[in-house]
């Protein structure tokens, strides 16, 4: 007979239930949670602007809303997707939580910085939304000058102070980030006893130290051509267009390996632990995620190739794109290899990582067809590409973050939610993405472009199927919301460690202590040993 | 990662004599510390890369409009600058002066120091001031009215014969307009962007000497004045760049 | 080409549309191998290696460094052959002939507009004969636009203050999407249009300004969509320029105070000469079309105008004679 478990007594989300308590707290934990509230609502509110689209998008006609609106919905989807959901999530969402206990530490370095970025978060949203109610803003959200500067007379200097704002949550959750894991680990956890997550943030952190600011400035300098008359980017007084784009994909490259490096993290978590095996080549996946980070910073113009740069240009940095691919695909073949002659079981998290593993594989594979000169100057701006950014971001960052969540959520809530309806979520999701977006790579190549309000009727079958498919995706988007709240009232208790994985984090509590360890562990075993963790957890069946 | 959980005590042991400015998720004030070192050099680079898109965009149209940007700048003070160089280089001084005192316990010579270096910032900001307003007398602000005739007229130069060490400009006077109209839009930016920086310098001066005044600081414990000395040193090292960049460009003659 | 109607693949028009085909089909071959090969492995193993007890763990296996260096070394020579044959087809996508006809291109927000060297100008069509490479060099009135031909696999940005260029050589005659790949605000999605390959004799005879059909007024109605003027003149009067139904006969108050009667001599010279008579709250925005257009065409637009006054005569005889049967 097993003891029945029971949520433990003292916990961080019972340590204190007044407003101040949580506006005001310094525990990461609850900063996550924070967090995690702020941006599922952003999340929603850009899959509202999606079903906007894709409504407008099942006609060949722009029958649904008029031209200037759609403008507006596929801007705000994608500045809210990018800026307010895609970069926070699984860093402040999963890693501000994790982090601390994966290395033995009570908090981050700087619990204050860290409830500040919460706030310049929130501040950097309240602009956004202004400017969305203010009648929304409809330069893409890669706000391309001159357009941006001096054609669109929507609300882009509110937007671009939003997403201003914003990046500095990002830049300061980097750098708590980095200096914690350099400075907070636990005795005996040396760098290569980091779990694969850890790896994967710090590599992240470094990109978004990096790359935050170059963009910061670039809206800085789109700010004041437009709102003061400076000329910067406007051919019309003596600047050039091109260079904004330069600047801003020096930031926008690098801030794509800022949704996805945390994911591969997250990734790496699953299928150790859902294979009951240590991570087949550890130094590789971890070097591998610096090698992306790096190299990510030296791709941008790939985004370029048919802007007017130079075929020598073009050719150096198609060079170079080729390489940021490789350590991508190192980490495919290192977590494959990962599973022969493991243990596995398909608990949700585990389906979350198969279908990543399978759409991340196809959206990196995809990345090559644009990296390839020729093909690019076709493709560029079609659909195909819109397909292949869904497939990384959708198909990989947010199925690792839903897959890591649904693996942490009994470590942060003490409560395990409804497995069943967990599954079913996971399956309409992978079946739903693929629907919507493997028919945009077809309509992509027969050469619709992107951004387009309406289009040639011949399109219209591959749309209304993508279509389709959006709304199987947002059903099982959906779902997880409630069967996640119902899992805080009514889920079965987790225990400290339900999947019986390995690291530190499942030595806690669930949900854990404010303090999060009662005396600081000190580490002497390798990362991802499954024998201690059986040998140590006999009672639980 | 499982493993035996040792029950080490650091924490407790060290309990009973921390330093009251050592925060519970540090084990000890050496710890503490170089946190707050790492961050901050992290934080400096983040504002490297920060002004590094400006001087990006800058270096860029500098070589595309070389003649047009020195003609603009020769007509920027080169007085003021340097004036202003000096007085940032004495801020420092007097700012490294600060943290020698908090380091030493001096409380009344920090404060001191401190003060200086917050006057030396606001001479900086007053003389930055004094040449705004020449720009904007001159209508050298894009935007408002620009209009590109230049502050110092040297005497026209017959036709084919340069000024005296001035290569002669073939651009027309739209182009002048247009280009030089590009390197104003920079300045202010650079240098707006700076003085913001310089502002914000001064106001965390003036908390850090609250801070000392109220003896916060001791020998062990004066990472805020020192992490505020970096971040005021980081924002001198950026006029030292700024000042050639944008002062002395083909000024050599 | 495509599967029970519905279209799949694009026409190959071009010359060199097959040679970027023949690479996409390598690249996806390539990455349907990979990416079988990693499903299938994924689930051999998922059911192969699957829990069959509780308390059971996967066996102990760090690593193995020549695993490693294969599944490094092999990509990366597979990614070198793919850059080095994309950068070779690119080369040939950005080198037109020296031979080529040239064509000017201006994107303006929100319409192309083509120019031939012959004088020909047209809106939102091209005229091109085949076999013949053509060279296409592009700029921008206002903001960023991309010149986009599917079917001949090429597309370039167009910028405000440069020029850049684009070639191909069409292949066979055909009519194919222009598109606008660059978003450039309000109407990027009606940027489009029609690249009509024609045999080179009959490009010659289009040159010559031959062959039209139908009535005057047909025509009309045909040049008021090619030439754009239906984006501007909406009939809920919504649009940017006036609604031009019923107009005829009826007084205008015009941006400089005066007043107008709408007669075929004010649609005349509101098309060559937009700026003239203005009509009170609208912006100055119409193009003029001085040059653009032929007499016969000025004419037909004329008679389309006027269709869409039913009951309306016209106060003024045009300029020019009207052919019979035009007039209402």
């Amino acid at each position: 007979m097993l003891d029945k478990l029971k949520i433990p007594e003292r916990h961080y989300l019972n340590n204190g239930h007044s407003l101040a308590s949580w506006l005001l707290t310094k525990d990461h934990k609850r900063i996550a949670i924070m967090y995690l509230i702020s941006i599922s609502v952003m999340f929603f509110l850009g899959g509202l602007f999606a079903i906007g689209i894709r409504l407008e998008l099942a006609t060949p006609q722009g029958d649904f809303v008029t031209a200037d609106t759609y403008n507006k919905f596929f801007t705000m989807h994608g500045v809210i997707m990018v800026f307010f959901f895609l970069i926070p999530s699984i860093p402040a969402v999963l890693g501000n939580f994790l982090i601390p206990p994966m290395i033995g530490a009570k908090d981050l370095a700087f619990p204050r910085i860290n409830l500040i970025s919460l706030y310049i978060y929130w501040i950097g949203g309240v602009f956004t939304l202004y400017a969305m109610i203010a009648g929304g803003v409809d330069t893409g959200w890669t706000f391309y000058t001159p357009y941006s500067a001096t054609g669109s007379n929507t609300n882009v200097v509110p937007t671009a102070v939003g997403v201003f704002i914003a990046g500095f949550s990002s830049i300061l959750t980097g750098l708590n980030f980095i200096v914690t894991i350099h400075r907070m680990r636990a005795p005996g956890m040396t760098w290569f006893r980091l779990p694969l997550f850890v790896w994967a943030h710090y590599a992240t952190s470094l990109v978004q130290v990096l790359g935050t600011p170059v963009v910061a400035i670039t809206i800085v300098m789109l700010g004041v051509e437009r709102a003061l008359g400076f000329g910067i980017f406007d051919p019309a007084r003596g600047g050039d267009p091109v260079l904004f784009q330069h600047l801003f994909w020096f930031y926008s490259h690098p801030a794509v390996y800022i949704m996805i490096l945390p994911a591969l993290g997250v990734q790496s978590e699953l299928v150790s632990t859902f294979s009951r095996k240590t991570i087949f080549g550890y130094s590789f996946v971890a070097f591998s995620s610096l090698a992306i980070a790096v190299f990510g910073f030296i791709v941008w113009a790939h985004h370029m190739f048919v802007a007017g740069i130079s075929t020598y240009a073009a050719m150096v940095f198609s060079f170079l794109s080729f390489s940021v691919a490789i350590p991508s695909a190192v980490k495919v073949f290192n977590w494959t290899a990962t599973l022969y002659k493991g243990a596995i079981s398909f608990e949700t998290p585990m389906l979350y990582a198969y279908g990543f593993l399978g759409l991340f594989a196809i959206g990196g594979l995809t990345g090559l067809f644009l990296a390839t000169l020729g093909l690019d100057v076709h493709v560029h701006d079609t659909y195909f590409v819109v397909a292949h950014f869904h497939y990384i971001m959708v198909g990989g960052a947010i199925m690792g973050y839903m897959g890591g969540l649904h693996f942490w959520w009994p470590k942060m809530t003490g409560r395990m939610y409804s497995e069943f309806f967990s599954r079913v979520s996971a399956i309409m999701v992978f079946v739903g993405f693929n629907v919507t977006f493997f028919p945009q790579f077809v309509v992509g190549y027969l050469g619709m472009p992107r951004r387009y309000h309406s289009y040639p009727d011949e399109f219209q079958v591959l749309n209304v199927m993508s279509s389709a498919g959006a709304t199987v995706l947002g059903l099982g988007y959906a779902l997880p919301v409630l069967y996640f709240l119902w899992s805080l009232r009514y889920g079965a208790v987790a225990g400290p460690n339900p999947w019986r994985a390995s690291g530190l984090e499942w030595q806690m509590q669930s949900p854990p202590l404010t303090e999060n360890f009662v005396e600081t562990p000190i580490v002497d075993t390798e990362p991802y040993e499954y024998e201690h963790v059986v040998s140590r957890e006999k009672h639980l069946v | 990662m499982s493993n035996a959980v040792v029950h080490a005590d650091i924490h407790g042991q060290a309990h009973a004599a921390h330093h009251p400015a050592l925060r519970h998720h540090f084990d000890t004030m050496g710890q503490q510390k170089e946190a707050a070192v790492i961050g901050m050099w992290v934080f400096l680079l983040t504002e490297i890369l920060f002004f590094g898109g400006l001087f990006a965009a800058y270096m860029v149209y500098r070589v595309w409009y070389f003649d047009a940007f020195a003609e603009a700048s020769r007509s920027l003070e080169i007085f003021w600058g340097a004036l202003n160089t000096a007085v940032l280089i004495g801020s420092s001084l007097t700012m490294a002066m600060a943290v020698r005192g908090a380091q030493t316990n001096k409380r009344t010579a920090t404060i001191n120091w401190l003060i200086l270096t917050m006057l030396l910032g606001c001479v900086f900001l007053g003389v930055k001031v004094i040449e705004y307003a020449e720009k904007i007398e001159h209508h050298h602000v894009p935007g408002f009215n620009y209009q590109w005739a230049p502050a110092h007229e040297a005497a026209p130069a017959a036709e084919g014969v340069a000024a005296e060490g001035h290569r002669k400009l073939s651009l027309t006077p739209e182009q002048l307009q247009l280009m030089t109209q590009i390197y104003f839009s920079l300045y202010f930016t650079m240098t707006g962007l700076h003085a913001l920086h310089m502002i914000v310098g001064i106001g965390l001066m003036s908390v850090i000497t609250w801070m000392t005044w109220k003896g916060k600081f001791d020998r062990e414990y004066y990472t805020p004045v020192e992490m505020s000395g970096l971040y005021w040193h980081f924002v001198d090292i950026v006029w030292i760049f700024l000042f050639p960049l944008l002062y002395l460009v083909e000024r050599h003659t | 080409m495509q599967i029970f109607g519905i279209p799949i693949f694009p026409d190959q028009a071009s010359t060199f549309a097959r040679d970027v085909d023949v690479l996409y089909f390598f690249i996806l071959a390539v990455c349907a191998l990979f990416a079988t090969g990693v499903a299938i492995t994924v689930i051999y193993f998922g059911i192969r290696y699957h829990k069959t007890h509780d308390g059971e763990i996967g066996a102990r296996i760090e690593g193995s460094l020549p695993l490693e260096l294969l599944w490094s070394v092999i990509p990366t020579i597979i990614a070198m052959v793919m850059f080095g044959w994309g950068a070779t087809v690119f080369y040939h996508l950005r080198r037109p002939p020296d031979e080529a006809m040239h064509i000017y291109a201006v994107g303006k927000q929100w319409m192309w507009k083509f120019q031939h060297l012959e004088g020909q100008r047209e809106i939102n069509e091209l005229h091109i004969p085949a076999g013949q490479p053509i060279k296409v060099t592009i700029s921008s009135e206002d903001v960023l636009h991309s010149l986009y031909f599917p079917a001949f696999r090429t597309k370039m940005d167009a910028i405000p203050g440069r020029y850049t260029e684009l070639w191909f050589e069409a292949q066979r005659p055909g009519s194919y999407h222009i598109f606008c790949a660059e978003y450039c605000g309000t109407n990027h999605s009606g940027m489009i249009g029609t690249v009509t390959v024609l045999e080179p004799a009959q490009y010659q005879a289009w040159l010559q300004g031959g062959g039209l059909e139908g009535t005057l007024a047909q025509r009309g109605a045909k040049l008021f969509n090619d030439l754009a003027c239906s984006t501007c003149h909406v009939d809920t009067g919504q649009g940017r320029g006036p609604s031009l139904k019923g107009i005829i006969g009826t007084t205008v108050d015009l941006q400089s105070g005066d007043t107008v009667t709408v007669d075929e001599a004010y649609l005349r010279e509101s098309i060559l000469n937009s700026q003239a008579k203005v009509v009170k709250g609208f912006q100055p925005l119409m193009p003029t079309f001085q040059g653009l257009i032929s007499e016969e065409n000025l004419v037909a637009l004329i008679e389309h105008v006027k269709s869409m006054s039913p009951n309306a005569s016209a106060t003024a005889a045009p300029p020019t004679p009207a052919p019979a049967g035009g007039k209402k």
